[in-house]
């Protein structure tokens, strides 16, 4: 009995269920070689991704340089797995910002209701309302230019459509009968929002997350492409796929691998997101 | 002893035009281990009124006037956290549809253990240990392996018992029952009462039981009060009321029972009882 009772957390339980779905761990095997590629490939790779080698400029893939060389004769494999970094960098710090302060936001503005509720949803339609571009552009002229900026930037965006959907969901639960019963008995308002509230609403938000990380990493291409973002000769995966697009007709493996990277990535992304929903669910024990 | 006395009670729900009076001037009280059963019709209150004992209708938009004393404490004018420390502990609640009362991302076990660990602060173990005694006392066989079970492995009966587990699991000094057996089928109904009144004779607690059956409360409780329109209409020992109702609309609500006795004879209704009158 004692060893029975510690191994039921809701965690452990979707842990196992998690690996008895073969897509998901597809996708969850298929991210982690990416993120591993991204983090130690620029290291072993005998390029860096700055370094210029104009007399092999515009070579397409050998074996020499495997996904070939940019206009400036730059290796573009090395180029794609730095700027996955800053890819995975950006969609993390997004993704936590958009968990962190959307969900307790949200959840507590849809719990509260009322006049708290109505003072906070305000408060993010005015953030809403704000133009996005006009706003990082403030923000770089008055700080200096770095990429903690353009975490900052994306992050304070991504948060408000969470904040939205989980108030939402959070208002169609908390007249729930376990919710009152949860009253009853007498427990805080924290412990009902963090325990049995968000708990269930855990699937919509993973799916939402999943969701957040593909807009993200294009938002990064495109603050790049303004010349906001990642600045060259830096790159990333939006900065190399923008550049590529220019010289498909005569170059197309310059968009096609950092393009193929990018796909591979999203792909897993949305198989694992998949996989945590149903994991998550313990209504669907059993089901394959 | 009066454990809980209730004074005048109105509670009246602002509408788009003018306001509900849902319930009208009520007094009770209700003595240490005593039961007391609110019948009545849909819409006539009596959630209501035990409703606000726990502070579950929202004020505002509610308004409440009256006074609930519980053992001294002030129920309508209490703190936050003085009331916290009443709910669940002191005073109980289950509620009508067993489906929806539990929290389906919580294993049974963990939800009938958590009032133990909120309120006596213990251990994830222990609670989980007496939660599965709990489990037994409620009579759910096989407690110890169906612990882990999550809610919708349950059925209806058996989730009504993983309520009053988790409603009994502090040992309260009064249950409130909603209509506890109504989402239940009449055989499941039969064993849950018997058991509300079994752990009510063994633990000494009190019991407020509402229901819109007559006869579900007549079988357990000790006193009976009948609400109509938001008022409480008549209210006394339950055989005296059952032998001599004294309000017309008592004597309504009885005679709408179906009997056995006389076959082929139409059902009364309510509103042609009344409309004798």
């Amino acid at each position: 009995m004692k060893k029975k009772t510690e191994t039921y957390s809701l965690r452990r339980d979707a842990w196992r269920r998690l690996l008895r779905n073969p897509t998901a761990i597809g996708g969850l095997v298929l991210l982690g070689l990416m993120i591993v590629a991204c983090v130690a490939g620029p290291w072993v790779s005998p390029y860096t991704f700055e370094e210029m080698d104009l007399l092999s400029a515009n070579t397409g893939p050998s074996s020499t340089h495997w996904f070939g060389t940019d206009e400036l004769g730059r290796d573009l494999l090395t180029r794609t797995l730095v700027g996955g970094r800053i890819s995975f960098a950006v969609a993390l710090a997004a993704t936590l910002v958009s968990l962190v302060i959307g969900v307790t936001y949200g959840g507590i503005s849809g719990f509260m209701g009322g006049r708290v509720d109505a003072w906070m949803m305000r408060i993010v339609d005015v953030l809403y309302a704000l133009p996005f571009t006009l706003l990082v552009i403030l923000l770089i002229t008055v700080f200096e230019r770095n990429l903690i900026l353009l975490f900052v930037a994306i992050g304070a965006v991504e948060w408000l459509t969470m904040a939205r959907i989980v108030r939402g969901q959070v208002m169609g639960l908390r007249h729930q009968e376990f919710i009152e019963a949860c009253q009853v008995l007498g427990y805080s308002r924290a412990r009902i929002l963090f325990r049995h509230i968000l708990p269930n609403i855990l699937g919509t938000v993973i799916i939402y997350v999943t969701l957040t990380i593909p807009s993200v990493m294009l938002l990064e291409a495109f603050l790049s492409f303004l010349g906001l973002g990642v600045q060259p000769p830096m790159s990333s995966w939006g900065s190399l796929i923008k550049d590529g697009v220019g010289a498909m007709e005569d170059f197309p493996w310059q968009m096609s691998f950092p393009g193929a990277a990018l796909f591979v990535t999203l792909l897993a992304l949305n198989f694992l997101g998949d996989g945590l929903r149903d994991a998550l669910d313990p209504r669907r024990e059993g089901e394959s | 002893m009066t454990q809980l006395s209730v004074k005048n009670l109105h509670v009246r729900f602002p509408l788009r035009e003018g306001s509900l009076q849902a319930v009208k001037d009520v007094s009770f009280s209700l003595k240490k281990g005593g039961s007391l059963g609110i019948v009545g019709e849909s819409g006539s209150g009596k959630s209501v009124c035990v409703s606000t004992l726990l502070g579950l209708v929202p004020v505002p938009p509610a308004t409440i006037s009256g006074s609930a004393h519980f053992q001294g404490v002030d129920l309508y004018n209490c703190s936050d956290a003085a009331l916290r420390e009443i709910r669940g502990k002191r005073i109980s609640m289950i509620f009508q549809d067993p489906m929806t009362s539990l929290n389906p991302h919580m294993r049974v076990v963990d939800q009938i253990a958590e009032p133990l660990r909120i309120h006596e602060g213990m251990s994830r173990k222990n609670a989980r240990l007496r939660a599965v005694k709990a489990m037994e006392m409620v009579g759910i066989p096989d407690a110890a392996s169906r612990a882990k079970s999550w809610p919708h492995e349950f059925s209806g009966g058996m989730r009504q018992r993983v309520m009053i587990a988790m409603a009994m699991i502090s040992e309260p000094e009064l249950l409130i029952a909603d209509e506890p057996t109504t989402a239940l089928d009449v055989t499941v109904q039969r064993q849950i009462l018997e058991l509300i009144h079994e752990l009510q004779q063994n633990t000494g607690m009190s019991l407020i039981m509402i229901s819109h059956d007559l006869a579900v409360v007549a079988s357990v409780c000790e006193q009976i009060a009948v609400m109509q329109h938001g008022v409480m209409v008549e209210q006394g020992k339950t055989d005296e009321v059952f032998q001599n109702p004294r309000h017309p609309y008592t004597r309504g609500l009885l005679k709408c029972n179906p009997t056995l006795h006389e076959p082929g004879t139409r059902l009364t209704t309510l509103e042609e009882v009344l409309g004798e009158l």
